[in-house]
């Protein structure tokens, strides 16, 4: 896929944002200076960075907790990001509820809950209404391996399967839910086959090769919008981290780490650039703009006001 | 005014909503073709298309998904659950997902899910149940439960044109055994009042759904012994209307919380215990709760009789509250 160079250094920013967040938030925890949990999607970025830029504006997505690359794309700020990390008022859930369980319908994007595969369903909802009004967007969920194992999961395909709905399924198969590998999560090879009983075209592709994701994705949102319905698309990554930060993933064979770490979908997405003639400068640009957005991110969040406790009440119902 | 079953009533109120409101549209089991199982929507698919009566797979977690996902997107999807038992396959996208939704974002999710619950039509421990309290325990849900064609009418449509999810809570057994007049023109009830069905001066019994029948049988029998029965009906199950609740007891000093639904951590432990704080100077007696036993609904004839409340008990338990 030949992408103008202008896309590929979004992509880049993209990928270096998305890690350099993640890189420091991953050290505030450390230093005691998060709340909470802490989910990173490193060495998965490429997943979430190459799908949703595939995507349309007004196209809706719901994301996953290994899915901070395509809430960047559709548009969350840096600074919202970190102030909802630090439980600060102007958090995208005004401390309401932490790390990367937020949404913004404003900017597309369903709010995640921890449930897994919840949002399996939701997103076919969407693609629902879609369909109903005729509108020419499509819907994209996406979720893990061990999402896969819920009833949710097969929910969600088959009601959009015999719906028809705009719809593309988005598997991040980064072989570990928490500690329990593929092989104890299902007893095929591919989550792919479990999509397939519901009748609708599944893929298999490298989940570290942003441009291939890009390029699966940008064909099965044309086949969801053209009406021809979902497509389920399997990206075979690795977890590079624990489940969160508190896990140390001693679970992991460290040889299958290290194979992983050869295939690091930024160093890869670099040779690329190389291999298209984009000038270092430009790449080093980048990096220094992502580390300006990032600290401008962290001083917003650390300056921003604490909740008030009796905000707790606040919200619970919508008014009519 | 005409006379309608309270089944007409809710009928009537889907029909008029879809009518004017081309962001409703229903999903779930049998509704289309069918009708559904108790033919709520008959003739629904011929008037409003595919596109608004949508029969799903028998997937009540996916549609029920599904229904948030169109609520989020603008839309005010009606779903039927063919049975309020079959709700508990639905528990976490209602619970986890609808309810919190919009303390956490502050982005509404106006949908309705309907719920054909309750006993006396001898359909044993899964076609029988009272799933209320499940939903009251969860913050983010309204839960109404109607007792009248007229109240089902009027509060379906409120719960409809709500931001908020809602379960309605629709009594089986009244679908054909309640009848009641409903005018043509155009009413919404509001969410959130009780209705006082009974005005008397001696007992508050509080009660919703098929047991507001029973209580007022109950309450005409006991008024020839000189026993004076005002009777509350909730009608919204959450927000509960403890105004209306709280007025009744002042006045009478007694009350009696009748429910079908189990007893331990009913609705009717909450109101008992609002009514010993809020309102126990004006009490002349302890308050009472006659509910249904802590069991499964059992089938056969005899068992479900035993089982739930109806006007004899209630007469019975008026009388040791009179006594007081």
């Amino acid at each position: 896929m030949d992408l103008p160079v202008e896309d590929l250094l979004t992509l880049y920013y993209y990928l270096r944002l998305t890690r350099g967040l993640e890189d420091r938030v991953i050290k505030m925890y450390r230093q005691g200076r998060i709340l909470g949990g802490c989910y990173v999607s490193t060495g998965e970025e490429a997943i979430s960075v190459g799908s949703a830029y595939a995507l349309e504006p007004q196209d809706v997505i719901a994301p996953s907790h290994r899915d901070l690359g395509a809430h960047l794309v559709k548009g969350i700020l840096p600074r919202s990001y970190m102030a909802q990390y630090l439980g600060r008022r102007t958090g995208l859930t005004r401390g309401k509820d932490g790390n990367i369980h937020f949404g913004d319908l404003q900017h597309h994007i369903i709010g995640f809950i921890s449930s897994m595969a919840d949002g399996i369903p939701v997103a076919a909802g969407a693609a629902l209404a879609f369909k109903i009004r005729r509108e020419p967007r499509i819907a994209v969920a996406y979720f893990g391996d061990g999402a896969s194992s819920r009833g949710d999961f097969h929910e969600g395909l088959n009601l959009a399967a015999v719906l028809t709905l705009p719809i593309v399924f988005i598997c991040h198969n980064n072989q570990y839910a928490f500690s329990v590998p593929l092989s104890r999560q299902m007893a095929v090879p591919h989550v792919a086959d479990r999509a397939k009983a519901y009748g609708f075209p599944t893929q298999i592709i490298d989940g570290n090769d942003i441009l291939a994701v890009y390029a699966a994705t940008r064909a099965a949102a044309a086949r969801a919008r053209s009406g021809a319905g979902p497509t389920f698309i399997e990206c075979k990554t690795m977890r590079m981290r624990g489940h969160a930060e508190h896990d140390d993933a001693s679970y992991v064979p460290r040889e299958l780490l290290e194979e992983w770490r050869e295939r690091d979908p930024i160093l890869r997405f670099e040779q690329v650039l190389r291999g298209r003639q984009v000038p270092d400068d430009r790449l080093r640009a980048v990096e220094a703009r992502v580390v300006h957005e990032i600290e401008e991110a962290i001083t917003f969040a650390e300056q921003s006001p604490l909740p008030d406790g009796a905000e707790a009440l606040e919200g619970v119902f919508a008014e009519p | 005014m005409p006379e309608v079953t309270y089944l007409e009533a809710i009928r009537q109120a889907l029909w008029e909503e879809m009518d004017q409101d081309e962001r409703v549209f229903l999903l779930g089991e049998d509704i289309g073709a069918y009708g559904g199982a108790f033919k709520i929507t008959q003739g629904f698919l011929e008037k409003f298309g595919e596109h608004r009566v949508i029969d799903t797979p028998l997937a009540e977690s996916g549609f029920v998904g599904a229904a948030i996902g169109a609520a989020l997107m603008g839309m005010r999807p009606v779903v039927e659950m063919q049975f309020a038992d079959f709700i508990s396959c639905a528990f976490d996208q209602i619970v986890n997902m609808a309810a919190k939704h919009h303390y956490r974002l502050r982005e509404p999710v106006p949908m309705v899910i309907r719920a054909p619950y309750g006993g006396r039509l001898h359909a044993g421990p899964f076609h029988s149940q009272c799933p209320e309290a499940w939903f009251i325990h969860s913050p983010g849900l309204k839960v109404v439960a109607p007792s009248t064609p007229y109240d089902a009418k009027g509060l379906l449509k409120a719960s409809i044109r709500d931001p908020n999810p809602v379960i309605f809570c629709e009594h089986k057994y009244l679908y054909r055994h309640a009848k009641g007049e409903v005018p043509n023109e155009e009413y919404v009830l509001p969410l959130g009042r009780a209705e006082v069905k009974r005005e008397g001066t001696d007992i508050t019994l509080i009660t919703y759904g098929a047991m507001v029948q029973q209580g007022l049988e109950a309450a005409e029998q006991i008024s020839g012994q000189g026993i004076a029965v005002e009777l509350v009906d909730l009608r919204t199950l959450y927000p509960l209307d403890t105004e209306t609740i709280l007025t009744s007891v002042h006045k009478t000093g007694k009350a009696l919380i009748v429910h079908e639904a189990p007893q331990v951590c009913g609705i009717g432990a909450e109101i008992a215990a609002i009514i010993a704080q809020e309102a126990f100077r004006s009490l002349d007696a302890p308050v009472m709760r006659l509910t249904a036993p802590h069991t499964p609904v059992p089938f056969s004839a005899p068992l479900e009789d035993f089982y739930l409340p109806n006007a004899a008990k209630i007469t019975a338990k008026l009388k040791d509250l009179a006594s007081y």
